[in-house]
């Protein structure tokens, strides 16, 4: 092998002198220096010289360690990845018939976006919830706008991902009541919640409460799902948002998995064994547009995850050392120019996640640069899932870019510079400790700023933004959140308020408040709570009042 | 002769800070002093904050949809304190539709997704003469 290699090399020496050099000498290159989206460098030719894997150490086989080639035995050959689009807005009515038509449609589980007052456990009659309600996803208040939200939809049919960080606790208590209500048991639920507070603040901006109690909420519901819950993700650590936030790929991988390690050793400090809970992880990444460093990403992070797992904190259950995903193609790389080349973007994008094995896929919609997407641009979005999974042949087998040498060698150089960044973060104290002092923010906004450079300057072509562009009108036929929803909601609330047996609601607020100033599981007390119609707010505020709030420094 | 003092504030609730701190960072490269509130300000907030910091420029980044609320509110709450010199911009995702209601409200320009960060700075220098 290694003399194969040599005589590889030398045979490329010979190819670069009587090749390559007079072809170069009569048109020169496009540029100097070839880079990777991120500013990995990509060199003119990948041979196997270039890919120092060991086959059966550090590829292996799908469903087995260290699972770089995807987490099933058979991926898509089973079953295609979960459809599963981002959609809320306005009332839980209006969200609840969006839910319905995308499940008539042929997408195959829910995944809730929340407003940003519910986001921040904040009550739609709260003055900071003032013009907020409904915008960027459903007001929820009450037990009663889930039973809402989700009316007419089996809960032990779908699986529900929902988008809900430091009051994932109450969201996911509410779910559970509403399926009580529909007779179906805890046990039978299955779905997500994303509660990683970490990420929030690191790049997301939804936090409440300082990082202790924060990560104490954490290990709580991880503890109580593993009783209660158990096919409940109980946790989506998320690159996604990081690399939104401006980082780069191998910095989306190198944060995600640190944000892991500091969940993981909460858990165990918690006293919690590490496979009661392990199984229950799963992520949450990006898909940007440079196609093979986005495969290599989705590959080097499976590596990675599984090796920290067994060989950092031993966990002997294979499920443990699985990193499962869910991936929503690139915000930030929707453009309010020329909007309907965005569906090639998503289409390139989304091929990616499925090339790298996600588990589950959002296609962002065309129209998401200008403003929430109307039925028809989520229709194409989800069409082209569609089109990937039934039309391209990608499902066919299992992990079809290994062994090419360049998307080997960038996920060993992805995987490499992503153990770098969790050793600083080691370093730093972990985590936790490297949020707090502004470490990771740090190094997302310089590589943000950079990008915006780049594009300024031209060295990086955003088309019709920087390049081919062309006057266009102003885009018409855009979704526009009725302003009437805010009124609507606080009379709901009002009404829910007036209605409840008030005695109950102050009890169970008040034994969540015992609770929380003790070290008993929180999540008990606040089902108790969702029970009797106490609010979001009214929740929240209780531990407000006994965790404080985070307060951020900011610096530019 | 004195910088151009600029505040870069997020109204609201939305989390999303990118464009603000890279717009922030542009303007310092530019020579301008910047001041940056942080996360979720409300209208009261950054006109307190305006006042206090004596700036010239008040430089708003909303992603969250809640602009028609939110934007004229802050531009009041700077007018009730008597900043009426002070020129107050907005960035984000705002519809074009929206746009001429804000400008009426007091927003003296909106910068859309894609625009280059020397628009901005060019649109500032000539509307500001520094005191």
């Amino acid at each position: 092998m290694s003399q194969d290699r040599e005589r590889i090399a030398a045979e490329q020496e010979r190819w670069h002198k009587q090749t390559v050099a007079p072809a170069l000498a009569r048109s020169p290159e496009q540029k100097e220096e070839f880079t990777t989206g991120s500013g990995i460098p990509v060199q003119r030719l990948y041979t196997p010289a270039d890919v120092p894997v060991d086959y059966l150490n550090d590829l292996g086989f799908p469903g087995e360690y260290p699972f770089t080639r995807g987490v099933q035995p058979t991926m898509y050959r089973g079953r295609f990845w979960t459809m599963r689009q981002y959609a809320g807005y306005g009332t839980a009515e209006e969200s609840n018939r969006r839910y319905r038509y995308l499940l008539e449609n042929g997408q195959s589980g829910l995944s809730v976006a929340f407003d940003l007052p519910t986001q921040i456990g904040y009550d739609s009659d709260s003055p900071y919830a003032e013009g907020e309600v409904g915008k960027v996803g459903v007001a929820i208040d009450t037990l009663a706008d889930m039973e809402t939200l989700f009316d007419g939809i089996p809960l032990d049919k779908v699986s529900t991902s929902m988008t809900i960080n430091a009051p994932a606790a109450v969201l996911l208590a509410m779910y559970i009541a509403v399926a009580e209500k529909q007779g179906v048991r805890p046990a039978q639920l299955a779905g997500t919640i994303q509660n990683d507070i970490l990420k929030e603040y690191a790049a997301r901006g939804t936090y409440i409460f300082p990082p202790g109690p924060s990560m104490r909420l954490v290990t709580d519901i991880f503890a109580y799902c593993a009783r209660e819950v158990p096919r409940w993700n109980t946790i989506s650590i998320s690159g996604y948002h990081i690399r939104e936030a401006g980082s780069t790929a191998a910095q989306e991988v190198g944060f995600t998995l640190a944000n892991g390690i500091a969940y993981v050793e909460a858990a165990i400090r918690a006293g919690l064994e590490v496979d009661t809970f392990a199984p229950q992880l799963s992520f949450f990444f990006n898909a940007h547009s440079d196609f093979f460093e986005e495969v290599a990403k989705f590959r080097a992070a499976r590596r990675l995850w599984a090796r920290i797992m067994r060989e950092r904190f031993k966990a002997q259950n294979p499920k443990s050392w699985m990193l499962r995903f869910h991936t929503q193609t690139g915000g930030s790389t929707l453009t309010a120019q020329q909007p309907m080349n965005n569906v090639v973007r998503v289409a390139l994008q989304a091929f990616a996640a499925v090339c790298g094995g996600t588990q589950s896929l959002h296609t962002n919609s065309m129209d998401e640069a200008l403003a929430l997407p109307t039925e028809e641009s989520v229709r194409v979005a989800l069409r082209t899932q569609q089109i990937i999974a039934y039309e391209s042949g990608v499902a066919g087998t299992i992990d079809p870019l290994a062994g090419s040498y360049y998307v080997e060698h960038l996920t060993s150089e992805i995987e490499r510079q992503a153990m770098d960044y969790i050793a600083k973060i080691d370093e730093l104290g972990g985590a936790v400790r490297a949020i707090e002092r502004g470490y990771m923010q740090r190094e997302i906004q310089e590589a943000a700023y950079l990008f915006q450079r780049q594009v300024e300057g031209g060295e990086r072509v955003i088309v019709g933004v920087n390049r081919f562009q062309v006057d266009e009108p102003p885009p018409t036929n855009l979704l526009r959140v009725d302003p009437e929803v805010q009124e609507a909601q606080r009379r709901k609330l009002a009404e829910v308020r007036a209605r409840r047996d008030q005695a109950a609601v102050d009890r169970a607020l008040a034994e969540l408040r015992a609770a929380a100033t003790g070290t008993d599981n929180l999540m008990p007390p606040i089902l108790a709570a969702v029970r009797t119609y106490a609010t979001l707010q009214e929740i929240c505020d209780v531990l407000r009042g006994v965790f404080g709030e985070y307060q951020p420094t900011e610096e530019l | 002769m004195r910088k151009i003092r600029v505040l870069v504030a997020k109204p609201g609730l939305d989390g999303h800070d990118r464009g603000a701190k890279v717009v922030a960072r542009a303007f310092r490269d530019a020579g301008f002093e910047v001041i940056y509130t942080g996360l979720r300000q409300t209208p009261d907030q950054i006109a307190e904050a305006a006042l206090q910091e004596d700036v010239d420029v008040v430089a708003l980044s909303i992603l969250s949809g809640a602009h028609n609320t939110l934007l004229p509110k802050t531009v009041a709450a700077l007018r009730e304190r008597g900043l009426d010199d002070v020129l107050v911009v907005a960035g984000g995702v705002i519809p074009a539709a929206d746009i001429p209601g804000l400008k009426a409200a007091g927003i003296a320009e909106v910068f859309t997704p894609g625009t280059p960060t020397g628009v901005a700075i060019e649109f500032i220098r000539q509307r500001v003469q520094p005191a």
